[in-house]
Order: C-alpha cells, then structure tokens, then sequence
C-alpha cells in the first residue's frame, strides 16, 4: 500500500485545464529561436516555428501579484503534494504537424497519473502531466508527456 | 518511394547504427538566459537573480533553464537532418543541473536506421564541462521525400 498518497490525492487524477488558444505569430517565434541559438534560417526569419516553440507559445502568462517569492507561478492544475523538492524532470514530444506564424492553437493539460517509488535515499512521488496541442480543426499538433519527481 | 537518383537518397543509404551527429560547444550567458525566460514569460529567480540564486537557494550560480537545454537536443537533431528529414519525436530529461559560465556540449548518435522506411532512432545528450550526461534523450526521425 502507498504511504503518501491518499485517495483524496490520487482522485486529482483526470483534472483538467481549460483550453487555452494562443496565436503564433512570426516575432515570437524569431523571439524564441534567437533566445535559444538556433541557426537554422526557416526558424530565424519566423517562417516556421522550431521544435519546442510550444514550451514558449503555452508558458502561463501570469500577473506579478500570482508570483510567490522565488518568482514562480503556481501550477492551479496541480494538488498539494506531501513532498515538495523538484528534481529531474523528463519530456516525451511528438510532433505531429508543422507550426506556421498564423496558426491558432489551442492547448489542455491533463493531470495523467500520480504514482509512489521507493528511491535510494526516502520515497519519491512521480506524477505525469499531458498536453495535447490542437489547431482549429480538431486536429493534434503536438502532443507532450512531462513526468515530474518529486522528494 | 524515394527514387536512388535524390541526394537524400543516397545519403540515408550512407547511413549506420553508431554515425556521429557533429558535436556543438553552448556558452550560454546571462543575457541568452534572460532572452530566454522573457520569451516564455518565467520570472523563476534562479535564473537571473545572482544573489538570490546563491544565497537563497545555494546554487553555485544561475542555472541554465532545463528545457532551453532540451530544445538543444532538437537543435542536433535538426541540424544534423538538415533539409533531409522531419523530427517527429524526441524524450529526454533534466539529469542535472548546469549554470552560467559553463561550456555544454552537444551530440549524438544514430541507433538504428531503417533503410526501406526512412525511419531513424537516434540518441542524443547534452554534456557538461566533467563530460558527464546532464540531459539524455532519444529522438526519431522519418526521411523525407522532399
């Protein structure tokens, strides 16, 4: 049996955001590719948008009193853990589609699974976070699964 | 199908398990992680506040942004596919962390390559300055017939 989650934690499994829509626009994107040393030209010149541009496109946009102290935002789609300290994270991206300045895209995220292991040093909590990136016809664009630890 | 006569072609046919991707030097500075953090919108203090970083929080410095160290991994893979292929799908995680002043490199090399579809798997990392593994990760790839 698990120690740390309780069934009221674990029902937070299945939570969803709303749907949020977000224009691509040729400046962020040569924004991004020049922030992160890209030296492809498609890229430079905002043609298309790179491969991870929707780290950028779909990042919260939140107002200065939502900061704690350190400058990070809460993540409303998340429960209150009993073990708080971050570690390695990990990301798993398909890329479905190409992304083009004008492109609407719609983004949810799903909090997918909360899970227990015993690390070598006390328990660890995993839980796994989906985002399914959408244009306007319903298709998906981009889909990601970030796993987060947590001890 | 691929017609044998496109240089694409004839390049995936070249390819083998165990090919190097070409290694990339990254001298991230304070103001390409600031650059960064702007574009997404991160205010997270590790970043670029110094003093909060180390004194606060213990950090030997700021810390490089993990997922500007993954976009890295796309980057090796994109620049070594060239106009050749598409990447259709990478893993990878934040093993450690690095900080401002340190040199990372980044690489990689092909696993497997399937000849008759295009299809390619490819590992890939981003090093730190001891040579150690900060971010592995693995990314296919599919040729394409352009």
């Amino acid at each position: 049996m698990s120690s740390l989650l309780s069934d009221e934690l674990l029902s937070n499994i299945g939570r969803q955001t709303s749907p949020n829509r977000e224009l691509v626009t040729r400046r962020e994107i040569r924004k991004y590719a020049i922030a992160t040393g890209n030296r492809q030209a498609r890229y430079l010149r905002g043609d298309q948008a790179p491969p991870m541009f929707h780290v950028a496109l779909f990042w919260d946009v939140v107002e200065l009193d939502q900061l704690s102290p350190d400058g990070v935002s809460i993540d409303a789609l998340l429960p209150k853990f009993p073990l708080e300290k971050a570690m390695a994270g990990g990301l798993h991206i398909e890329y479905l589609q190409p992304v083009y300045p004008g492109d609407w895209l719609t983004a949810t995220r799903t909090l997918t699974d909360i899970y227990e292991k015993e690390g070598r040093s006390g328990p660890l909590i995993f839980y796994k976070v989906d985002m399914r990136i959408e244009n306007d016809a319903g298709e998906a664009v981009i889909l990601e699964e970030t796993t987060r630890i947590l001890r | 199908m691929m017609e044998q006569t496109q240089p694409g072609a004839a390049r995936l046919e070249s390819i083998r398990p165990g090919d190097a991707l070409p290694d990339r030097e990254l001298k991230p500075d304070n103001v390409q992680l600031f650059f960064y953090n702007a574009v997404l919108w991160n205010a997270h203090r590790i970043h670029f506040d110094a003093p909060y970083a180390t004194e606060v929080e213990g950090y030997p410095g700021l810390v490089i942004a993990g997922p500007m160290i993954g976009d890295w991994l796309n980057q090796a893979v994109e620049e070594w596919l060239g106009e050749d292929g598409d990447l259709i799908a990478i893993e990878y995680s934040n093993r450690a962390a690095s900080y401002i002043g340190e040199t990372l490199v980044s690489g990689g090399s092909v696993t497997s390559v399937d000849h008759a579809t295009g299809e390619l798997v490819l590992e890939v990392f981003v090093k730190n300055e001891a040579g150690e593994i900060i971010a592995p990760g693995v990314a296919r790839a599919r040729w394409s017939t352009r």
